[in-house]
């Protein structure tokens, strides 16, 4: 409960600081900004953006991570195919996602396919870096076992690599899935009219700085839950215990 | 030597992608207004060097990130420390931290464009915002995490706080806070071109959006390949710096 105390003595603080103040086109009390928030919950328009934006989140999400998998199971167990992609992937990896925005804008226009592909392309990499090392982990033993089962291929990913591989695909996931919710974020705030992005931005155009705190508070306890959430799936499945 | 050889098979298939990338500009199975071909975009970034003014941009965009991440180093460092090193402060400071991680960096634009105006300190501001949570926590796993023997040692010989940190404490904790640092720089490239996009600041990230505004995709394609080569660059310059700083440890 110490943890409480320091948030609330700068709420603390800020409202009265603000009081002081008065009025402020840049800045205003806690009281107003959540008063605004409860608003913006009641009338709708904060889940309607929370929507368009878990949407464009989740599907990159999805396209990033399964491709970022894919591949890294590939290369992961493939030790020759890693070493010819190393040179592309490393001259690719590097590139900041927000960089592509340009690119896909041109070519797919505003909306949520433009959102899903900047989200997968920045997805790809965590999953893909993780699963890679994961899957080169895997005990070779189990390997040797799929090889006298004389499994195919594909039943040997399936069955053995993937399984043996999960806990850290899934920390690779819930990494992931933070990404994807702040990039979503960041090519809403930069570029795309929808969405929780484009509300704070246009929130902060109409001089409304309790609005536009509201939903940065909004923004933030929606990143939160969202890690809570998968740490709790993460716990549930493994029984790993909490780790960071 | 089987390195080398691989390292060359690795170019091959680099060679391979372009010229396949080449191959479908040529074709035009996609819109040339969607992919310009790799000689096209190779052009455009000598083009823009020699008269487009894309130097500015460049330099720009360096200036806004190194200054962000500096900002973000120093102080995430020095508070990083302050904290780390009272289990005390740990454990009033801590929980805010970890809710405040996850946010989104660039949410926090809006309010700082309200705050500072479209200036090149909002993005000075916004990067060292953005960039200082990996190397704040960091500098506090660091510095929570010292061999409980060095600050014994730190105990019998009397050492002053202040020793101890600079002494003892830091200098253990220097690999992480170099690996935060490194995840530092990749957040504080990501946000300049955000900032430079919104504010329209001088940077590649404006130049990328001017161009996609006048459907110049060599130009695009020019600033995506030295964006790409800025982070290349600044991480192989900070794992330089890593191996060197740490070479003590071995």
């Amino acid at each position: 409960m110490r943890g409480l105390v320091l948030p609330l003595l700068l709420i603390g603080l800020a409202e009265i600081g603000a009081r002081l103040h008065g009025a402020s086109d840049v800045l205003a009390p806690p009281s107003a900004v959540g008063v605004a928030l409860i608003e913006a919950l009641r009338d709708g328009s904060l889940a309607l953006a929370t929507r368009d934006t878990l949407i464009a989140a989740f599907g990159g999400l999805a396209a990033g991570a399964m491709s970022g998998l894919a591949l890294g199971v590939v290369l992961g167990l493939s030790r020759p195919l890693d070493r010819l992609m190393a040179l592309p992937l490393e001259l690719l990896r590097p590139i900041p996602s927000v960089a592509v925005i340009p690119v896909a804008l041109v070519a797919l226009g505003f909306g949520y396919r433009l959102e899903i592909v900047i989200v997968g392309f920045a997805c790809i990499w965590p999953m893909l870096i993780l699963t890679r090392a994961a899957v080169a982990d895997v005990e070779p033993k189990l390997l040797e076992v799929a090889r006298i089962l004389r499994l195919t291929p594909f039943a040997t990913v399936t069955k053995i690599v993937v399984p043996a591989a999960l806990p850290r695909i899934f920390v690779a996931f819930r990494l992931a899935a933070g990404v994807a919710l702040i990039v979503a974020v960041t090519v809403e705030i930069a570029v795309n009219p929808q969405g929780l992005g484009a509300a704070l931005m246009t929130a902060g155009q109409a001089l409304r700085p309790d609005l536009t705190l509201a939903c940065l508070v909004w923004v933030g306890i929606v990143g939160f839950a969202l890690n809570q959430l998968l740490l709790g799936v993460e716990a549930r499945l493994f029984r790993l215990g909490p780790t960071r | 030597m089987k390195v080398w050889l691989w390292r060359l098979a690795s170019l091959g298939l680099l060679a391979l992608i372009v010229a396949g990338w080449a191959e479908i500009a040529a074709l035009k199975l996609l819109p040339p207004l969607f992919l310009p071909s790799p000689s096209r975009a190779g052009f455009a970034v000598i083009n823009g060097f020699m008269r487009g003014g894309l130097l500015a941009k460049f330099e720009g965009t360096l200036a806004h990130m190194s200054m962000g991440w500096l900002v973000a180093s120093l102080i995430g460092t020095a508070l990083g420390a302050l904290i780390g090193s009272s289990a005390r402060a740990r454990a009033y400071i801590g929980p805010t931290l970890e809710f405040l991680r996850p946010l989104p960096a660039s949410a926090v634009i809006p309010v700082a464009i309200s705050i500072f105006g479209l200036t090149p300190a909002m993005a000075v501001g916004v990067i060292a915002f953005g960039s200082i949570w990996p190397m704040l926590l960091a500098t506090v796993h660091g510095f929570a995490h010292v061999e409980p023997r060095l600050l014994e040692v730190g105990r019998a010989l009397h050492m002053s706080r202040l020793a101890v940190a600079l002494k003892i404490a830091f200098p253990s904790a220097l690999p992480d806070i170099l690996a935060g640092m490194r995840l530092g720089l990749t957040v504080a490239l990501i946000l300049s071109v955000v900032c430079e996009m919104i504010a329209g600041l001088d940077g590649l990230g404006s130049w990328e959006l001017l161009a996609a505004r006048g459907y110049r995709s060599p130009d695009i394609f020019a600033g995506v390949m030295l964006l790409g080569a800025v982070g290349l660059c600044a991480n192989a310059a900070l794992s330089i710096i890593e191996t060197q700083a740490l070479r003590w440890r071995q």
